[in-house]
């Protein structure tokens, strides 16, 4: 579930809050994205590689948040992690060409 | 520092008038949107999320079923056609295999990023999710299709014999809109039943209700009994790392078949055992048989399969984890809207249905469509019906607005009064007569004849309960939507008195080659099931 937005990481952009497939998201009076219907959250990730700063951490657990808070994100390097591994940066798509799947296809059913 | 809106809020009662209106934004939605645009029609698409991040398509990564033409087709779609369970339908595969492939040369033309082969030529039977789906988006816009995201559609609008437009509601502020429009296409994808699945949150059946309230019928709806392993208490219902899982106890010990031999391939063989195992305690999986070249594969295709473990600080590959078969619904299932003609059309004049909202049953029999068949599905549906959708607005330009009416009810119109019927304890009522694996994985009549009896009790309840108003209208609709999807399928299991495809009943554990046919359901205050006697032997001859 979406838990941390880093509010020196943020540009105050309002893409998360566009973007996010379930609205999750409002903004404060500065322009801060708060999370304001956190259960609704479907623990897709896509906010954070859209988000240009690698601002948002949405943790693992899908049914309720794990309470993790920004220093440990920080400190384990896990801001934009997955925008990392898809090759996606700055909030722009990017990797899809990279993409070796078809090596693994032929088991999927 | 406050930033510019980008979008204007709706402002209450706002009215539009198209000639297309395509309700969803997944992939149906904008293959819908675009054939539609490209076949000359003024379009507006109408998202619940974001077009571009909603669905179940975007946050995945999907193989398609991309078969090239010539002489190797008839042969892969006859391969294919051996495991639908006996319902598909050939003609419908040819030509869905046909028109997804043309597509995806579109996607070529365009300039999508398809990874290349060693020999420098395109694979193309793979999307990944987020950039697919936001290079659609950009193609839906440069088509000049108006976008509305975070508009879900609440209800039709129609007269007597045909529908007309939709109506709903802004998220951002709880406001009403309607479209009158010549011809509507449902792509509101499945019904994950409010499995917190990849995707899934938006996924409530919606188009289902909508269809049902104008009329429509729904098909294959007993084949639900989809699951997907997933790493526990997360969203991530991914199947292909489990090809390599080998599964254990708590106590470490490994999972043995009834020969003994370990259990392994959770997407193949052993997914069943996993399931029995589940039954009676946590299980629990390595992804042990992934060798290093396969692991390098898995991390760099599929790095969504991997936040979960990354986020957890664990390594699949060398620790035991422990996993839940999630409840996929119709988003893995079959069921949904009956297709009666080649554009997709609903049997409802102006009402068209595509991808998940549609059973795929024509193209995938009773088994699951996903891994393959239902991305192309989406594809080629989305398509025909634009086209269908298009062509039926031409016919239909003398339009009279006036005489429309909205055909919602549950959840949003009706004399009920109760203030005492909580959304919350309905929806999690009809979640627990569905989403545990002794309801449909296995099913039997007496369990399935009490779920039955509850879900009626809900769906008197939300019928008993006064109509919700602003933003809450949403979350009404969406429990409406799910409860009839529930009783749709709870009526279709009962009938289909055999084990097919992914419906098994553990009372009548063998196929019956006599119920080789499809169970059509229908109705909202009375939910009938009939059996449609299929003309497939002109199938299986031509
Ligand atoms: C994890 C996962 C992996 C998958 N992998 C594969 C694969 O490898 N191969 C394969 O073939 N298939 C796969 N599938 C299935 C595939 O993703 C779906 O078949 C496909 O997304 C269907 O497309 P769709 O456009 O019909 O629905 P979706 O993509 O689900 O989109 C539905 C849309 O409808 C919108 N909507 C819903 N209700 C309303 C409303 N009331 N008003 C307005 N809009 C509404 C939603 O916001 C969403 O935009 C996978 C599914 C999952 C969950
Ligand atoms: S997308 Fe990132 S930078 Fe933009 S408002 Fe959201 S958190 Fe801030
Ligand atoms: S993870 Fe998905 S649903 Fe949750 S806040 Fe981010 S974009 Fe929204």
């Amino acid at each position: 579930m979406i838990e941390v937005i880093s509010s020196d990481r943020c540009i105050r952009c309002d893409i998360c809050e566009r973007v996010c497939p379930a609205f999750v998201f409002d903004r404060d009076e500065t322009g801060l994205p708060v999370i304001a219907r956190q259960d609704d959250c479907q623990t897709c990730f896509l906010c954070e590689i859209y988000c240009p700063t690698d601002a948002l951490y949405v943790a693992e657990a899908a049914h309720g948040p794990i309470g993790i808070a920004e220093a440990e994100v920080v400190e384990r390097d896990l801001f934009g992690a997955y925008a990392r591994s898809l090759g996606w940066s700055r909030g722009r798509a990017g990797g899809a060409q990279n993409d070796p799947t078809r090596h693994i296809r032929v088991a999927q059913v | 520092m406050a930033s510019r809106r980008k979008e204007q809020p709706t402002e209450d009662g706002r009215h539009m008038e198209t000639d297309v209106l395509v309700v969803g934004g997944g992939p149906a939605a904008a293959w819908a949107a675009l054939s539609a645009a490209e076949a000359g029609a003024r379009v507006i698409l109408a998202d619940k999320g974001y077009h571009g991040t909603s669905g179940a398509t975007a946050p995945s990564n999907t193989g398609t079923w991309c078969v090239p033409p010539g002489e190797g087709r008839a042969a892969s779609v006859e391969q294919r056609f051996k495991r639908t369970a006996g319902l598909a339908d050939r003609r419908w595969m040819l030509r869905a295999a046909d028109r997804a492939y043309e597509n995806l040369q579109k996607l070529v033309d365009w300039g999508y990023p398809f990874p290349s082969e060693e020999d420098g030529s395109l694979y193309i039977a793979n999307l990944r999710g987020p950039d697919y789906m936001r290079f659609m988006r950009q193609r839906v816009q440069k088509a000049g299709v108006t976008i509305l995201d975070h508009h879900p559609i609440l209800e039709l609008l129609g007269d007597e014999n045909h529908v007309g437009g939709a109506a709903g509601l802004s998220r951002r502020n709880g406001a009403s809109f309607s479209v009158a429009a010549g011809a509507v296409v449902l792509a509101t994808g499945g019904c994950a039943f409010f499995e917190r699945i990849l995707g899934g949150t938006g996924l409530t059946g919606d188009g289902y209700l909508l269809a049902a309230e104008a009329g429509a019928s729904l098909s294959g709806m007993e084949f639900t009994g989809k699951y997907t392993l997933a790493p526990h208490g997360s969203s991530l219902n991914k199947g292909l790392p489990f090809r390599w899982a080998t599964f254990y106890r708590e106590s470490g010990e490994v999972l043995r078949d009834d020969r003994g031999e370990p259990v392994t391939n959770g997407i193949g063989g052993g997914e069943r055992q996993v399931a029995e195992a589940l039954l009676s305690g946590p299980v629990y999986a390595r992804l042990d048989l992934a060798e290093p070249a396969i692991q390098d594969w898995l991390r760099r295709g599929q790095p969504n399969c991997f936040q979960p473990y990354d986020r957890m600080g664990i390594n699949p590959f060398e620790q035991l984890f422990r996993v839940d078969l999630k409840y996929e619904g119709t988003v893995r299932g079959t069921g949904g809207i009956r297709i009666v003609s080649s554009d997709c059309g609903t049997g409802i004049a102006g009402l068209y249905a595509a991808g998940d909202a549609a059973s795929r049953e024509n193209v995938t029999g009773g088994v699951s469509g996903g891994g393959a068949i239902n991305a192309s599905w989406a594809i080629a549906s989305g398509w025909w019906s634009g086209h269908g959708a298009a062509h039926h607005a031409r016919s239909r330009k003398h339009r009279d607005f006036a005489r429309l009416r909205p055909l919602g009810a549950t959840g949003l119109r009706g004399a009920g009064q109760r203030e005492d019927v909580e959304l919350a304890v309905a929806a999690r009522t009809v979640h627990d007569e569905i989403v545990p694996l002794d309801r449909s994985y296995w099913r039997k009549a007496n369990v399935l004849e009490a779920s039955r009896r509850i879900l009626e009790d809900v769906w008197a309840g939300l019928n008993q309960a006064k109509p919700s108003v602003g933003i809450e209208r949403l979350r009404a609709r969406e429990v409406a939507s799910v409860t009839a999807s529930a009783r749709w399928t709870v009526a279709a299991a009962l009938l289909r008195t055999e084990s097919r495809g992914v419906h098994r009943r553990s009372d009548f554990p063998r196929e019956d080659e006599r119920q080789a046919s499809r169970i059509i359901v229908s109705g909202l205050d009375r939910v009938s099931a009939l059996r449609e006697d299929l003309a497939l032997e002109t199938a299986r001859e031509g």
